[in-house]
């Protein structure tokens, strides 16, 4: 009898909508799915978690895994592992999973597979490479559970109807993991809706020349409505927008009905966070840049006298 | 209070080029030009900034083939003060934990206080290594920072958020990973890297650190590679009638 563990990472509101996802796989993968959840809000957390197939959901609400980074999550975690023996554990692509992911690994040999698209059994898994344009499927060997970190949004979550079992884990860490202290959070306030649920996500990058151009791409989103702004790696990286901006690899993953990029040339690091979008505009001045390959409409010309006229045509329209 | 430093650092294919994968599904490294990760610059930036602030040296470990010579020549001319390279044909094809163990066995070798690394390489992207390499070490990580500083034997970091930032308080000896953009990599001066030649470069092989064929084994296997289906050509529109095309296609999806 397989058994499949969500590594659940639980955020203000409940469970993140990435550990719903995984749920949902998991159902295909084993009939047993259990889900781990350690932090504040882990047992409040447990009906969204059975209601999307977790059968039993182990949790504490010790505020030890918040305060204190990676260690006492992973100590926890591999005691669980080595009570309860499962086959494969899924964790989504978060800092907060990578940290307990990466050290699981050191702890009980297991292999863990990074950056999955797909979880194909409980031995092998799927993912993407060099932008996107290979696909690779990696069998995973060594000592069980087998990790794999899936990307956001690989799975579509859907409810089965059903309800855990809430099993209390105690924390009991030891005081020599407790070094990695988080002292303060900061949340840097966004206007508009959130880059992973804005029906159009405009992004900008390199091409823009300024970071005072981002303006443009404000007030594009401002005359579309429902629409957020983003960035490639490359600006993020020269300090002209934060970083809670970046789509691609290490930024944010999104899947818009619209993703307008402007002046981004579609490197490979960009491409994998924005690739499933619905359709795809790129304005560029390279007709050779990779990301008009991509695009269901490119527009060749220079991103600085285009956008005001977009601006112009599109409040012409609305009025 | 001189702070031991050292960083991880990778030799990867150039980021500019095209990399392609060989027969045996690993990415070819042979013949194509490499150069140390530009996301390893940041962390060895940190760490210059904390010696010269602190006193201390630098120490560069890198594992890989013969030509990641060129990634620790950069390393050094940028002012790191020495480097330990483990190159062994029994690592070819070494997956995150079997580097992870290399890595650590030879940080070990050595007194440390810091040890920096980028959040990930730029070709493989695993992410995850570094935190694995402080699990075998035994000691704290602060991931994700894309500020770095280091008082009293602490070191204080803004780690990345999903929402924004946290500050994060860790007792060295730590591991800590640094984002892109935490730091604003300098370039080798002539001197430096004329410097770069005279600095010691220990060569390691798996078995000076004594690991056994059983934690040398990768336990993941590529076993097929496809190619991803390929995307229509769209259509490309330039000059006047751009505006209003675009302008309709954002009607035609109904978001305008």
């Amino acid at each position: 009898m397989a058994k499949v563990w969500v590594y659940a990472d639980i955020g203000p509101e409940g469970p993140r909508p990435s550990a719903l996802e995984l749920l949902t796989k998991a159902r295909d993968l084993a009939d047993t799915v259990e889900a781990v959840a350690l932090g504040p809000g882990a047992t409040g957390a447990a009906a969204a978690l059975g209601d999307y197939g977790a059968k039993t959901v182990y949790a504490s609400d010790d505020p030890v895994f918040g305060e204190y980074l990676g260690q006492p999550a992973a100590h926890v975690l591999a005691r669980l592992v080595a009570e309860h023996v499962p086959n494969l554990i899924m964790f989504a692509t978060t800092y907060d999973s990578r940290d307990v992911a990466g050290r699981l690994q050191a702890t009980t040999g297991s292999t863990l597979m990074s950056n999955a698209t797909d979880v194909l059994g409980l031995d092998r898994a799927r993912t993407e490479i060099l932008g996107g344009t290979k696909i690779v499927d990696v069998s995973l060997g060594g000592p069980e559970p087998r990790l794999v970190l899936v990307r956001p949004k690989s799975f579509a979550a859907e409810p089965s109807g059903g309800t855990a079992n809430v099993v209390p884990v105690v924390a009991e860490v030891p005081d020599e993991l407790l070094k990695a202290h988080r002292v303060e959070r900061h949340e840097e306030p966004a206007s508009g809706p959130k880059l992973e649920e804005a029906k159009v996500v405009i992004a900008g990058g390199r091409g823009l020349q300024d970071p005072t151009n981002f303006a443009l791409l404000e007030r594009l989103a401002a005359v579309i409505g429902n629409a957020a702004v983003g960035a490639s790696r490359a600006v993020v990286d020269a300090g002209w927008i934060p970083y809670s901006h970046q789509i691609g690899q290490t930024g944010k993953t999104v899947k818009p009905e619209v993703y307008v990029a402007v002046g981004i040339s579609g490197a490979t690091q960009h491409v994998v966070g924005m690739k499933q979008s619905k359709r795809i505009v790129a304005i560029n001045k390279d007709p050779d840049a990779p990301i008009l390959k991509l695009a269901d409409l490119g527009v060749v010309g220079d991103a600085l006298s285009f956008l005001p006229r977009l601006i112009e045509a599109i409040e012409a329209r609305e009025s | 209070m001189v702070m031991d430093v050292v960083v991880l650092a990778k030799h990867v294919p150039d980021p500019q080029g095209t990399p392609e994968l060989g027969e045996d599904f690993l990415l070819r490294r042979e013949g194509v030009d490499g150069a140390l990760d530009p996301g390893d610059e940041y962390p060895l930036e940190a760490a210059l900034r904390i010696t010269e602030y602190h006193g201390g040296e630098v120490t560069v470990v890198s594992m890989g083939p013969e030509p990641a010579m060129t990634a620790i020549r950069r390393a050094l001319s940028m002012g790191a003060h020495r480097a330990v390279l483990i190159t062994d044909p029994a690592l070819r094809g070494a997956d995150a934990l079997v580097t992870a163990r290399v890595l650590a066995s030879a940080v070990r070798r050595q007194p440390f206080d810091l040890v920096l690394a980028g959040i990930e390489s730029t070709d493989g992207y695993t992410g995850t290594l570094p935190m694995t390499v402080a699990e075998l070490l035994g000691v704290p990580a602060a991931t994700f920072a894309r500020r770095v500083e280091v008082n009293d034997r602490i070191v204080r970091t803004e780690r990345q958020t999903e929402e924004g930032y946290d500050v994060v308080e860790c007792p060295l000896p730590a591991v800590v990973t640094v984002t892109a953009g935490a730091t604003e990599p300098r370039y080798p001066t002539l001197k430096g890297i004329m410097q770069a030649k005279q600095k010691p470069v220990e060569r390691l092989t798996a078995a000076d650190l004594g690991l056994s064929p059983e934690e040398l084994a990768p336990t993941q296997s590529v076993i097929a590679v496809e190619a991803a289906p390929q995307k229509a050509v769209g259509e490309i529109v330039q000059g006047d009638d751009a505006v209003t095309r675009v302008a309709d296609f954002l009607a035609e999806a109904k978001v305008i």
